[in-house]
């Protein structure tokens, strides 16, 4: 298996790197826990990569620094040539729940992020975008709706429009479906795929699932626990697109296998 | 085959309308004390027979429609009941705002708050009399200072009512502090603030009533007092009632603004909690 997270992708899209962490380290001081050690993470324009290992392995630690919203203890973290010191509106992020608030319409909810950021002017002139977005993930005529008339996999939809809504440059989704049925969920994955091909996307995948981050992603992070620190990158070369039929294949199995490995070991330590 | 159709029992009483069963109780409460009065249990200075309390409450609802005494004092009692809940409402939102979003409200201000809450608040009654007076200022004083801790319970509680993921979200958008409590916390925990406020439209009128009773003045409590004092007990029931007519519409005024703003809370809209 090819392990240097600097491999060359298969997606074939030019290989910019869009978001660097070099060597990144978080410790909680008051307890003396080390949360995150020497972890390096390049994410390559249009690539999908993914994080996965137990839990305690650190990764929700990671999605947090990359998002901006604690600090790193060590280590650089770079998006776009731009050191991240906090929120940023070229991060877009999505949670396992869609929380979409329910007093307003789902055109609302996902012109948010622009009204909080430019006003309401401006959420105003983004509803045309937000429904080009929600025709791209096939929620047309659903812009008036309240959340409450909404399936947990439509809302998960409408979430990521809003995501997408101020064009970022790297999604961070932190397992966005796992809180929808399992049909669902292969359903809304295959979705995703689309849509990150459609918009160019670099997506940054956190999840439980060894199938899920196989099917969908570039590179997959394997992360060992305590402290938390990287076991492997291992590179995903099913070709694209891909489909849920992939999942029978020996290729799809070998790499699972593999992957399910690392974790055990990871688990033994 | 044959269709496995059943029918599910409900019982009887389930199965009555609610118009219908309700009108049953009153009779059979009316029936009650028509009973207990025309037996002579009950000596009819303690218990008016139901007949007297009627031709009372028509009398009394005349003299209302006519604009005579007893309305000027009941319209006191309106001013006092809505210059309290105002100021209730006015008081206990900043105060609510202020231990639900800020770290030192919750620590320093709220034992406080919850300190005097649990006095009895009616027995500061004398001193609000002694300090603003026999007029309505120390009925609205005493009206508002029973009526602002449920709002302000209700209001912080609503605050702590977004949770981690919406917190979450607001910070990757970048929100500032104001932002999030405008767009986010004060709308998600408007529920809550309504809760607070129909347990206060409750107290305000209590506080108002109790006011006029221990401070004197010309309102509706004034009445109420004078007739208990005459034993005029079939009046003083007539009162009640009227008073408690305006105190639904009070209550009925907040749970409509309710279902008027917070249209997307199930349970607001639903009406299972009026």
């Amino acid at each position: 298996m090819p392990l240097s997270a600097a491999a060359a992708d298969s997606s074939a899209v030019n290989s910019a790197p869009v978001y660097e962490l070099t060597n990144v380290g978080k410790t909680y001081a008051r307890n003396l826990v080390i949360a995150l050690e020497g972890v390096s993470v390049t994410l390559h324009r249009g690539s999908f990569s993914s994080v996965i290992g137990s839990s305690g392995c650190g990764k929700s630690t990671l999605l947090k620094i990359m998002a901006g919203l604690i600090p790193p203890s060590t280590g650089r973290v770079v998006l776009q040539d731009q050191p991240v010191t906090g929120p940023r509106r070229d991060i877009g992020m999505m949670f396992q729940q869609a929380t979409l608030f329910p007093w307003r319409t789902t055109v609302e909810n996902i012109v948010l992020p622009i009204e909080i950021r430019d006003g309401r002017a401006a959420a105003v002139k983004a509803k045309d975008r937000a429904h080009e977005l929600l025709d791209v993930v096939g929620l047309k005529g659903f812009e008036d709706v309240y959340p409450n008339e909404l399936s947990g996999g439509m809302a998960q939809r409408a979430a990521i429009c809003r995501m997408l809504i101020t064009k970022p440059a790297v999604l961070l989704l932190d397992e966005p479906f796992s809180a929808l049925d399992e049909l669902s969920r292969d359903m809304m994955n295959m979705e995703l795929q689309r849509i990150c091909a459609e918009q160019h996307a670099t997506a940054f995948l956190v999840t439980h699932s060894i199938a899920e981050a196989v099917i969908l992603s570039d590179h997959i992070y394997v992360m060992k626990p305590r402290p938390g620190r990287l076991a492997e990158v291992v590179t995903v070369d099913l070709p694209r697109p891909r489909t849920l039929d992939m999942i029978t294949t020996p290729k799809f199995g070998s790499l699972v296998d593999y992957i399910r490995g690392l974790l055990d070991k990871g688990e033994a330590l | 085959m044959q269709e496995t159709v059943w029918v599910e029992e409900v019982s009887f009483l389930d199965r009555v309308p609610r118009s219908v069963s309700m009108t049953f109780v009153f009779a059979v409460f009316v029936g009650l004390w028509q009973l207990s009065t025309s037996l002579g249990l009950v000596s009819p200075i303690i218990l008016p027979t139901p007949g007297e309390t009627f031709k009372d409450l028509v009398f009394v609802g005349k003299n209302l429609l006519s604009g005579d005494y007893m309305l000027l004092a009941l319209w006191i009692t309106v001013k006092e009941v809505i210059y309290g809940f105002a100021l209730a409402i006015f008081i206990g939102f900043s105060l609510g705002v202020l231990v639900g979003e800020t770290a030192f409200g919750e620590r320093a201000i709220m034992p406080y708050l919850v300190a005097i809450d649990t006095m009895p608040k009616v027995a500061f009654a004398p001193l609000f009399v002694a300090w603003l007076g026999f007029g309505i200022e120390s009925k609205v004083a005493l009206a508002a200072f029973i009526a602002t801790f449920p709002i302000v319970v209700g209001t912080a509680a609503g605050l702590h009512a977004a949770d981690e993921n919406a917190r979450m979200l607001f910070k990757t958008m970048g929100a500032s502090r104001m932002q999030t409590l405008i767009k986010m916390k004060l709308p998600m925990g408007l529920p809550q603030m309504f809760t607070g406020l129909k347990i206060g439209a409750v107290g305000v009128m209590a506080g108002a009533i109790t006011g006029e009773f221990l401070g004197g003045g010309k309102g509706f409590g004034e009445l109420i007092r004078v007739a208990a004092s005459q034993l005029n007990t079939p009046r003083v029931f007539s009162l009640i009632l009227y008073l408690s007519l305006f105190g639904l519409a009070l209550y009925a005024l907040v749970t409509w603004t309710q279902r008027r703003v917070v249209f997307w809370h199930k349970a607001s809209v639903g009406g299972s909690d009026d």
